[in-house]
């Protein structure tokens, strides 16, 4: 007799760049205790690397900052840094991981992060994170805003290692003690009920293409060097400049598809993101220079095909006048006159062969699955397509061939970030809907001692300043501000230490606290963006509250940035100090704010990601209620019959519509829409046509789109002429309009990225060409043509465009001036196009014309659903969400979510993501038992209050309305983030933040 | 004695004080004569700090977010 283990409520990331953070971060806020493994010394993946992110051009490292430190710092997600997965046993439920944690060399527990050790290192190496363009120590950090902010030594390089009677330089400058050269390997083994794995992509290497002259010619980078050049942590500075002599450049060109597209190679995918990262790389290089730089970019089909991507595109050609040149790229040589400048050769879409030279030629590298993870894959018995990506199976969108396993980011296929913050979301998701029933059982929640009541007491406040080591202490002479503390008002107890953030140290400010009663507490040292939750922390455990704390920063923005003006340097942190004490006596303790969560759902729109959404939720074990204004479930794919990757759609949707209905979890309510909408986040009332109230703690949004109504091209007037979804009707009927045409003509963005609709439909190419390979394996005597502007055949979907052009479809690009020209015959239409290569018009007698119709957005019910849930929508009239990088299926009004063709367009398959993606971010609010906020929110003094409303204006989260009674503003808690605009915003003063006040402010200020 | 002037800053934590701790960790040296005061958000200045620096005794004030 067997018995079946008890599953296990962890769960296992392997990789933690964006997706392996997203995906930790959401389990763990949902009930699950997550190991995150992670290869190298520091998490973070590729984003530190990048230096602007298309298409909103935030700063990458920026944007993911506070999610490194929210990650690092959670007390349900054990980084493992270092660390490699050796081998994954057992069944879904219940894994047995195995784990190698290599030595790093250095307690990162004992590591201050302060950078001596490094200074002192006599051996220098190429530095990886840039690229190779600049050194670093043997000793390193791997980038400045690493987590763990902790130092690794490269054991390949370091003298001490390889022989240890040598060196040790770094063991000497070291005051924390934390280096030890002795570090073994270990192997760690742990229990998880699911896996993810998000191990990444690694860049294609292009000195394969030897006609690029990467390597050979000193001025071809790669893309992801010139990321590093134009970034500000870079090797330059942000100067762009030429690593090989420094000079700025005049010219820069890209190439294209380096290492995609190219099936000589085996590389016969798209990469997906490069057209976009090129045209981006460009756009801030011009805003680089203080002189006009020419920037040019070759290429085959420009892919800008995602959310507002075409918008970019379109700036940077007609705004920014960044050239596009159509061509292939036969070589790239160095010029001849000296200049070291690279001479392009290529040739034009007629045939011409042209030269240009440039300064500078950056080839966009493609993407290439992990390396690492086939070995990893073959021992789990993982299934991966020929190109060793980890291609979900059908229709799972995070799935693999193993069940209990998930994949998430650019280990499943090329993608870009909001693609891949999708997939980590909908992996996480997924990877928790088998353990409902162990949700909660391995998270831990830390025990604090009753707090002690310091109202009305004395101000007792006690000052700690930090040395860090010889970080602050060579600089700013401790003792004397030590000694300058103590002749503050309100100050009691001054001390220095040599690590303020050191384990005993906080020992010892417990013990300052109880022995001299303190009440207050400052600390100068380092930044209070990295540590004060640290030092909260200690006073927590002291039984104060957190909030009677103050940082001084001494490290971070004086000693480091004045290291030679110390006695400056010193004044200045006086001052600091100074300013901290003053805030500090009028601190008061300050209390999460906890209300009552209802923990159902509710899902508005019953097509695919609708009830996709739904099932998951059910099977989180949550109740869902699904709301459909038309009679039936299936939304738009009930007209699909030809799934992209040869999916039976029509069986799926029957399938899910089954699974739906026979839910005892939800309740679908059909015909019926919403009118009107009262509450927030954990206590929604939401009325329906019906008459119904239904109350629910999240919302997803799932309204879906439709196809666009063609006016051009005869459409509506001769039945020759048809959508696409009409088309794939008739093809799936075996209708004899179809079977029996010896011409089909496909016209591309109709309606698509045009002066109304300027946005890229994403999934027509893809269609059309599907639907061109059927048309010619029923007749494959057929003429077909795709009649198009850029074939936008990403990712995978290329190889379907291959073996389009291989079985006779033909390709016919028109611009957008000479657009093809469609008239009525007797016995046919007339199709008459401009052929791009002959520069002649060429006439087609097509039997059938499918017009690739463009993805609208129902901008009706999305503009009511837009004011009822108080979220905007983009000027399409599809849902905006809160950031289109890191946050793409949130709004910025929390308990909110979106997923499918409401966001934008996309394909099934990713339309299924998304929607798992909306169940995995909304069950990170389901999960919790109330709703408990921070607490610093703003409060109103009603008895200044005159009512204005001003405050309800600026308000960004929407969190302050004015009382119609009572005339006073009133602050809703759970949605106040704290920002403080009314505070700044109201006359009377009546307004004001806590841990933040008007008076604590001007106390700072005036205590200067 | 050289004219040292004493500048106020307000710097919002999400953006640019996180610049100022980057500028840290970066050691890239600047004059000491800023005095930095964090704040949520810019939308937290209210103008009266301004004039409130500026009345004690600031000889200028510096916004960023």
């Amino acid at each position: 007799m067997s018995t079946k283990p008890d599953k296990i409520g962890a769960v296992l990331v392997v990789g933690a760049g964006i997706a392996g953070i997203q995906a930790s971060l959401d389990l763990a806020e949902s009930g699950y205790y997550v190991y995150l493994v992670e290869k190298k010394p520091a998490i973070g993946g590729t984003m530190p690397m990048l230096d602007k992110t298309f298409p909103t051009n935030d700063c990458s490292m920026c944007i993911l900052s506070p999610k490194l430190v929210d990650c690092g710092r959670h007390l349900n997600i054990n980084t493992m840094t270092n660390a490699e997965v050796v081998d994954i046993q057992g069944e879904p439920g219940n894994f047995n991981v195995t784990i190698n944690k290599k030595a790093r060399y250095v307690d990162p527990e004992k590591c201050t992060g302060c950078g001596s050790c490094a200074e002192e290192c006599p051996v220098k190496v190429g530095d990886e994170f840039n690229q190779g363009l600049n050194q670093r120590k043997a000793i390193y950090k791997l980038y400045a805003q690493a987590y763990p902010n902790a130092y690794a030594i490269d054991a390949t390089k370091c003298l001490k290692i390889k022989n240890p009677k040598a060196c040790g330089k770094c063991l000497k400058v070291c005051q924390a003690d934390a280096i030890n050269h002795e570090m073994q390997d270990e192997t760690v083994e742990i229990q998880v009920g699911s896996v993810i794995l998000c191990p990444g992509f690694e860049k294609f290497d292009v000195t394969q293409l030897w006609y690029y002259g990467y390597g050979k010619l000193p001025n071809v980078l790669t893309s992801l060097e010139f990321e590093r050049i134009l970034s500000a942590s870079g090797p330059f500075g942000g100067h762009l400049q030429r690593p090989s002599d420094g000079k700025e450049p005049q010219k820069i060109a890209w190439i294209q598809c380096a290492g995609s597209r190219n099936c000589r190679i085996e590389h016969g995918y798209c990469s997906s993101v490069c057209c976009m990262y090129a045209i981006k790389e460009a756009v801030i290089a011009k805003e680089h220079t203080h002189y006009p730089l020419d920037t040019a970019i070759f290429y085959m089909d420009m892919r800008t095909y995602g959310k507002d991507f075409e918008k970019y595109y379109d700036r940077a050609r007609l705004e920014h006048g960044v050239r596009f040149i159509r061509s292939r790229v036969f070589e790239v040589t160095e010029a001849d006159d000296g200049s070291g400048n690279c001479r392009i050769r290529y040739s034009n879409e007629d045939g011409s062969i042209s030269y240009e030279d440039f300064d500078l030629v950056v080839l966009s590298l493609g993407l290439e699955p992990a390396s690492g993870m086939v070995e990893l894959a073959g021992k789990l018995g993982l299934d991966l397509n020929k190109f060793n990506f980890c291609e979900p199976p059908n229709l799972t969108g995070v799935g693999t061939s193993k069940p209990g396993i998930f994949v998430a980011g650019a280990f499943s296929g090329p993608r870009d970030i909001p693609e891949t913050v999708m997939q980590a979301s909908a992996a996480a998701a997924d990877s928790a809907a088998d353990l409902a029933a162990v949700r909660g059982t391995l998270t831990k929640a830390k025990e604090y001692p009753a707090e002690k009541d310091v109202t009305g007491e004395i101000i007792r406040t006690g000052v700690f300043i930090c040395h860090c080591g010889i970080n602050i202490g060579s600089v700013v002479n401790v003792p004397e501000v030590v000694e300058y503390a103590k002749t503050l008002p309100g100050v009691v107890f001054a001390d220095h230490k040599l690590y303020a953030c050191s384990q005993d140290t906080a020992a010892q400010i417990k013990a300052a606290i109880e022995e001299h009663g303190l009440n207050r507490i400052v600390v100068a040292s380092c930044s209070p963006r990295t540590h004060e939750p640290m030092f909260q922390e200690t006073l927590k455990e002291a039984g104060l509250n957190p909030n009677l704390f103050e940082m001084a920063n001494i490290r971070d923005q004086c000693s480091w940035v004045h290291m030679h003006e110390p006695e400056k340097a010193t004044a200045k942190a006086k001052d600091l100090v100074k300013m901290a004490v003053a805030k500090a006596a009028l601190l008061e303790p300050i209390y999460p704010v906890t209300l009552d969560m209802n923990h159902d759902a509710l899902v508005v729109g019953g097509g695919v990601s609708g009830m996709t959404a739904a099932i998951n939720l059910s099977k989180q074990g949550y109740k869902v209620n699904l709301v459909e204004k038309t009679d039936s479930l299936g939304g738009i794919a009930n007209r699909l019959r030809f799934g992209m990757r040869g999916e039976d759609v029509p069986g799926f949707v029957n399938d899910l519509v089954a699974r739906v209905n026979a839910d005892e979890n939800i309740k679908v309510y059909t015909g019926v829409e919403i009118t009107e909408v009262h509450g927030f986040v954990g206590n929604f009332e939401t009325t329906l046509s019906n008459g119904e109230v239904v109350k629910h703690g999240v919302t997803i949004i799932a309204t879906g789109a439709q196809e666009y109504k063609p006016t051009e091209y005869l459409y509506g007037q001769n039945d020759r002429v048809m959508t696409l979804l009409e088309l794939e009707g008739l093809l799936a009927a075996k209708d004899s309009k179809i079977t029996g045409a010896k011409n089909v003509v496909f016209i591309q963005c109709v309606g698509s990225r045009d002066a109304e609709r300027p946005y890229c439909s994403r999934i027509c190419c893809t269609k059309s060409v599907k639907q061109a390979l059927k048309i010619k394996e029923i007749t494959p005597d057929a003429n077909v043509f795709v009649l198009y502007r850029d074939i936008r055949t990403y990712g995978f979907f290329e190889e379907m465009y291959r073996e389009a052009r291989n079985k006779g479809v033909i390709f016919i690009r028109y611009t957008v001036e000479n657009k093809p020209v469609v008239q009525a015959g007797p016995d046919s239409v007339k199709v008459t196009v401009t052929d791009h290569v002959l520069g002649v018009p060429v006439e087609i007698d097509a039997d059938v014309v499918g017009l690739a119709a463009a993805i609208v957005a129902d901008k009706e019910t999305n503009g009511k659903l837009s004011q009822f849930y108080k979220v905007p929508l983009n000027q399409e009239g599809f849902f905006l969400e809160a950031h289109m990088k890191l946050r793409p299926v949130d709004f910025g009004t929390d308990g909110v979510f979106m997923c499918g063709l409401a966001h934008g367009p996309k394909n099934l398959e990713e339309n299924i993501s998304q929607a798992k993606a909306a169940v995995g971010r909304a069950c990170t609010v389901l999960a919790k038992q109330s709703i408990s906020v921070e607490g610093k929110c703003a409060f109103v003094n009603k008895k200044k209050c005159a009512g204005c409303g001003d405050c309800e204006s600026v308000c960004p989260a929407k969190a302050v309305q004015v009382d119609p009674i009572e005339k006073v503003a009133v602050v809703n808690e759970a949605l106040c983030k704290g920002c403080g605009a009314c505070a700044s915003t109201c006359r009377c003063g009546a307004i004001n933040v806590k841990g933040c006040t008007n008076q604590q402010l001007v106390a700072m200020i005036n205590a200067l | 004695m050289e004219f040292e002037p004493k500048i106020v800053a307000f710097l919002c934590n999400w953006c640019s004080y996180a610049g100022a701790d980057l500028a840290g960790i970066g050691r890239i040296q600047y004059p000491p004569n800023i005095r930095v005061v964090r704040i949520p958000c810019t939308g937290r200045i209210n103008p009266l700090f301004i004039i409130s620096a500026l009345r004690h005794g600031a000889d200028g004030v510096l916004t960023s977010g």
